[in-house]
């Protein structure tokens, strides 16, 4: 297989007494949709917080497209290309969809308007319009704020607004744990697209027939330590469940 | 001041099959509709219904021009104060401070403009002198709250009680509890009294810095900003925004127009009033609170808060003429602000969007 795109080295986090991860490993493959789960707990949501630079390590490394990289705030993770769907979503209730896909990047008007920080809202409608549609996201009310949009929709937008930004890696935790059988159907299909258009994905879930359903690859986490890593076309319910609860540690087909 | 409850509320029908329930274009209908489902249209509203009460009361002596300007006057400065309270409160926030702030940057005027002698006679270089250290002495005790919010991580409401008290405190300790009496008459006479054609200048003022107030919050990043730190604070965070920057500037803009307001109220009452401001941050925050801006942050108009300090204004004038003790003006606030806000969450509770 080629190179990894991401990969994540011996990372450590303490808080306080908890050990969240103990020297935690985990790789990301360029075009693919790479599942991590985990049972609650075993740290899937730290070492995303850390891969996307809401938290730092206490020890470890990161190495993306073969340089080390230091992720010192969510900020530089944008710079870097990385985009993050949070199990908290991560959306201001009281903006529109566009304010919210635009937020902390605005599009601001041409000339001294702009200079003054003038917001181009027309600019920023049209460009969401263009990204929902591109997802099939169907918003019924655009300037709607996204507290009065259902769950799914809600998601939706998170997740739409990751994919304008990312162009190196894209995280999603748990980003169907709320929905319905129909919305997370609508989000796993936005999840294929984007692996379509070349971005690789992490999806993170404890959803066993989800992460069969979608994912090219899973890797496991358990106490703070990746315990497998599996071909989606090789595992099973059972390896799964096994490696997810020590059944099977040291076994995992690379791990 | 980081989840907004409403978040959690039961789920509304689900997207995928509104399709034949809802129309999706809003007709002139759904808009009005829409309207009388903010809290501006009702408090507007309940404007109205005060004018025409006090008017069919008192035909002769309400609705005067005289008592237009009357009321418009008094609530001019008020409104100054009450749009940097906006700003705040939909950040989440609240300021306190801004009633004693107001009074510290009117006494720290007065004595700059009383440092070369009596300034009676004085003209537009002092008074410009004055206007600069009302500004600046609001911009720091704003930046005081600010930093302490973010930096020091002390809760808004005992930041700016605690500023509240210092800076009341300290416009005693500077003026030795004795109004400053001497301003410069043309401050008195034009921006104090004076009218550009029939409406007096602190009006087109005040008008000019809410008309300002509306602009930033709706078209600027600022504003944006503003909404978004207060609709969700972590949101902001993650978005790469510098949050605790966003804040200072908040607080120091409230600040800063709380200066100004000071400076304001020395050309209207000619004197540093330093008893006479008990009731500002009360009114200050009520308007914003009675203008529909949530507590909790996120939502809030500056059209709002200027309807809003009409009420208290056109109480007191309407109790004063109908014969009321105008303390009853206090009550009638007092029990507005509650019913206000009682009413917008019956209105939030209610599951239809
Ligand atoms: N902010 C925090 N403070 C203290 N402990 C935490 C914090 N975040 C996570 N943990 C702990 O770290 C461990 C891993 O949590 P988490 O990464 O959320 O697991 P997962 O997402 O796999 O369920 C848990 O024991 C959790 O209680
Ligand atoms: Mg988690």
């Amino acid at each position: 297989m080629a190179e990894p795109l991401l990969q994540a080295r011996g990372i450590v986090k303490h808080y306080g007494h908890v050990e969240a991860l103990r020297g935690a490993d985990f790789d990301v493959f360029p075009g693919e949709i790479v599942a991590l789960i985990g049972d609650n707990g075993a740290g899937k949501s730290t070492l995303v917080k850390i891969l996307s630079g809401t938290e730092q390590a206490d020890e470890g490394e990161i190495i993306l497209d073969g340089h080390d990289i230091q992720v010192s705030s969510p900020l530089e993770a944008q710079r870097l290309g990385i985009e993050t769907v949070y199990q908290d979503l991560a959306l201001a209730p009281d903006l529109d969809g566009a304010a919210n896909l635009y937020f902390g990047r605005e599009i601001v008007r041409r000339g001294p308007l702009g200079r003054l920080g003038f917001l181009d809202d027309d600019a920023m409608h049209a460009g969401a319009r263009k990204a929902f549609a591109e997802l099939g996201v169907d918003l019924q009310n655009a300037r709607s704020p996204v507290a009065n949009l259902s769950g799914g929709q809600r998601q939706s937008v998170a997740v739409a607004r990751s994919v304008a930004w990312a162009n190196k890696v894209i995280f999603l935790d748990e980003p169907t744990a709320a929905l319905g059988v129909v919305q997370t159907g609508r989000v796993l299909d936005v999840i294929r697209r984007i692996r379509d258009r070349g971005i690789p994905v992490v999806l993170i879930s404890h959803n066993m027939p989800q992460v069969l359903q979608v994912a090219d690859r899973i890797e496991v986490l358990r106490l703070g330590r990746r315990v497998a890593q599996f071909d989606a076309s090789a595992a099973t319910m059972e390896k799964l469940v096994a490696a997810m609860t020590g059944g099977l540690d040291g076994q995992g087909s690379a791990a | 001041m980081n989840s907004v409850p409403e978040d959690m509320a039961p789920p509304t029908p689900a997207v995928d099959t509104n399709g034949s329930q809802a129309p999706a274009e809003p007709s002139e209908g759904a808009l009005w509709r829409r309207l009388t489902k903010t809290n501006t249209a009702w408090i507007f509203l309940v404007l109205i219904l005060l004018v025409a009460f006090f008017s069919i009361l008192k035909p002769n002596n309400f609705p005067t021009e005289f008592n237009a300007r009357a009321i418009a006057t008094n609530a001019a400065v008020l409104l100054i104060i009450a749009v940097g309270e906006t700003f705040v409160i939909i950040t989440g926030g609240i300021d306190l401070s801004v009633g004693y702030v107001l009074l510290f940057s009117g006494v720290t005027a007065a004595q700059a403009m009383n440092a070369f002698g009596n300034p009676t006679d004085r003209g537009w270089d002092l008074i410009l002198l004055g206007l600069l250290v009302a500004l600046v002495s609001g911009l720091a005790w704003g930046t005081i709250n600010g930093v302490l919010v973010t930096k020091a991580k002390v809760p808004p409401l005992i930041v700016t009680l605690g500023t509240l008290g210092m800076a009341w405190g300290m416009a005693q300790i500077l003026s030795n509890g004795q109004d400053i009496r001497y301003i410069p008459s043309l401050l008195a006479s034009v921006v104090g009294a004076g009218r550009f054609f029939a409406i007096p200048w602190l009006v087109v003022i005040a008008a000019l810095v809410a008309a300002a107030g509306t602009i930033v919050l709706r078209m600027t990043r600022f504003g944006r900003y503003t909404f978004g730190v207060g609709s969700n604070e972590e949101a902001a965070r993650r978005a790469g925004i510098n949050v605790d920057r966003h804040l200072i500037k908040v607080y120091a803009l409230s600040g800063l127009l709380a200066g100004f307001g000071g400076f304001l109220a020395l050309a209207y009452f000619t004197t540093t009033t330093i008893s006479g401001h008990a009731n500002d941050n009360l009114n200050a925050i009520a308007a914003v609170v009675i203008g529909g801006t949530s507590l909790t942050g996120g939502i809030g108009t500056v059209v709002g808060t200027t309807i809003g300090v009409f009420i208290p204004a056109i109480l007191a004038s309407g109790f004063i003429i109908i014969g009321l003790q105008s303390f009853w003006q206090n009550v009638a606030v007092g029990a507005v602000l509650i019913a206000a806000v009682f009413v917008d969450q019956l209105r939030r509770r209610s599951p239809e969007r």
